[in-house]
């Protein structure tokens, strides 16, 4: 048994050391040479004296150097977190404020930024200064156990303070060397990236390809603007795997891009981050019709997946897609209100995941942590957690699980996890606003903003404001001014009625 | 032209759009974006601006707009 991800990455150089390991627009590398980078950033690191099992943030923009310094920062012995240095600083800031890093990892062009924002010089590490042809000096991994951390990825927090996930060596391993089998990836696969590195869906692309000697093609970002460009990027690279958010092949089908651009290259077609509409995924099945397409399921906190569904039937345009039967080594269970077993069929309750893919809670936050990772409650005997996911579930006939909703105020907007807590959060900092309220219209994509001035002020200027403190994809589409918010009978803002207000006109 | 630079600057409010050069290279347009302007110009010009047509090239600049507007039949 594996005790690090390094490990793909060693039998994966001994056995295809030339190979091309990672494409992106600026060039590419092979195995061999990434491992041989990311033991010079790990030299580099411990250098710097910081200790081991310490977290350490990626400032880079996304590349096959964010991926040599994820290697090399567990070549360190340390843990990594990803972030896009597109984010505004306040959104930097806030993880800063939860991580505490005792390195960053950056460039000549980025470095400039944390300079500007206070940031200690001293725990800055530009890899532009570092000498990659110099002779490495070979880490040893043997330290490494599988309950170490691999990464901490930042989600959405309802208070705007964002919750640092914290996942192990082991869960990824669990995960990957299901995706391997069940997927069946090798060699001889292309997988062409969409997931920013900040979203776990990119666990799947980056440690699927290190563990099977698949070449990764980090896909350039602005090409998911032009889904006709996207679609000529698969096929001139022949890329045949892909694990993307549903918007992106919504967005493919409604340009109906595949009648004109052939791309039968595809044959394994993976989504997951939000609902896929069956109207949409009927088009991509008329038009290629050989590739297997899997819907996939799973809350950051258990590490990217805990159900899949292999798409095995027709579907009729409206009907909902199955989120399917739990993955390998993963219990998925459904619990009502009372924490009782719910087994029948149609009865809605909460998902419930037990497993070695747990994460090991919220960095530095036990309160949150104990709120969601609790004891069993069908296990009186001895310790076992589950992750409470806050997803609404029943059992369709077929004893395939069928995703309802939210519990909480948490959306899924574009594939992004978004709290809607958060961006009132945000809103309520600016000051012509006296009080907000944010709703979701998941059938137009909208964020709809609801909001008391105080004082005159433009849509246009509250989106300006927003710009800075909250990442793009969390600004509001659509804003409404009230002169007073509706309430409730006890005083709190009236959801329910601005909804009824907003959604469907 | 004024009217596609309201659009831009509704979608966009923190950028000039007169400044830049290349709206997609400098990052003033995204994915999320792209989709929205599309969105609109179909409704405002009373057109169907074709997939194929939804290109890095065809949303660079305010003349690439015009342009593209003006072959999906619209009058600007």
């Amino acid at each position: 048994m594996y005790n690090s991800v390094l490990c793909y990455l060693e039998k994966t150089v001994e056995k295809y050391p030339d190979k091309t390991a990672v494409v992106d627009k600026g060039g590419n590398i092979t195995f061999k040479k990434l491992k041989h980078c990311a033991q010079i950033i790990a030299s580099a690191i411990s250098e710097k004296n910081v200790g081991v099992r310490k977290p350490v943030l990626v400032y880079l923009p996304k590349s096959r150097w964010s991926i040599v310094s994820f290697m090399g920062i567990l070549y360190s012995r340390n843990f990594y977190t990803p972030t896009d240095v597109g984010f505004p600083f306040e959104k930097v800031k806030s993880i800063l404020d939860c991580l505490h890093p005792v390195l960053i990892i950056t460039d000549g062009a980025n470095k400039g930024k944390l300079i500007k924002n206070d940031v200690s010089q001293d725990i800055i590490l530009n890899i532009d200064e570092l000498d990659f042809d110099s002779l490495q000096v070979v880490s040893n991994i043997d330290h490494i156990i599988d309950t170490d951390l691999v990464y901490t990825l930042f989600t959405s927090g309802s208070t705007g303070i964002p919750k640092g996930v914290a996942i192990t060596n082991r869960s990824i391993i669990d995960y990957v060397d299901w995706v391997k089998d069940t997927y069946q990836v090798s060699d001889k696969d292309k997988i062409g990236n969409q997931a920013p590195f900040y979203f776990d869906n990119s666990t799947l692309d980056i440690y699927t390809a290190l563990c099977t000697g698949a070449t990764l093609y980090i896909i350039p970002e602005t090409l998911f603007a032009f889904p006709a460009e996207l679609m000529q990027y698969v096929r001139d690279h022949l890329i045949n795997m892909v694990f993307w958010v549903p918007s992106v092949l919504i967005n493919i089908a409604n340009s109906d891009i595949l009648s004109r651009i052939d791309c039968c290259c595809l044959n394994k077609i993976l989504f997951a981050g939000e609902v896929m509409p069956n109207r949409h995924l009927n088009y991509w099945r008329r038009f290629i019709p050989e590739a297997l397409y899997s819907n996939l399921y799973g809350p950051t906190e258990i590490t990217v997946d805990c159900t899949y569904y292999i798409v095995d039937r027709q579907f009729e345009d409206d009907e909902p897609l199955p989120i399917g039967i739990p993955c390998r080594n993963s219990d998925v269970f459904i619990l009502s209100e009372e924490n009782t077993l719910i087994e029948k069929e149609g009865q809605i309750g909460e998902l419930c995941v037990r497993g070695s893919s747990l994460a090991v809670g919220y960095l530095g936050n036990e309160e949150k942590t104990k709120e969601v990772f609790v004891q069993n409650p069908l296990n009186s005997l001895y310790k076992e957690l589950i992750y409470k996911t806050g997803d609404l579930v029943y059992y369709n006939d077929r004893n395939e699980i069928m995703f309802v909703g939210r519990k909480d105020f948490q959306i899924k907007h574009m594939g992004y996890r978004i709290e809607l807590g958060e961006i009132e959060n945000a809103v309520m900092k600016v000051p012509e606003i006296g009080n907000a309220c944010v709703i979701y219209d998941s059938q137009n994509k909208d964020i709809i903003l609801c909001y008391e001035a105080v004082e005159d002020i433009m849509d246009k200027d509250i989106r300006r404001f927003l710009t800075k403190v909250i990442p793009k994809y969390m600004i509001p589409t659509k804003y409404r001014r009230y002169d007073s918010l509706p309430l409730t009978d006890n005083g709190k803002i009236n959801r329910k009625l601005l909804e009824s207000e907003c959604i469907g006109d | 032209m004024n009217e596609i630079y309201e659009i831009l600057a509704d979608i966009r409010p923190e950028f000039d759009f007169k400044e830049s050069s290349d709206f997609v290279e400098d990052g003033y347009l995204d994915s999320f974006d792209i989709v929205t302007l599309v969105s609109e110009l179909d409704t405002k010009y009373n057109i169907s601006i074709d997939g194929l047509d939804i290109v890095a090239k065809n949303f660079c600049s305010i003349e690439a707009i015009m342009n593209i507007i003006r072959k999906n039949g619209g009058e600007i």
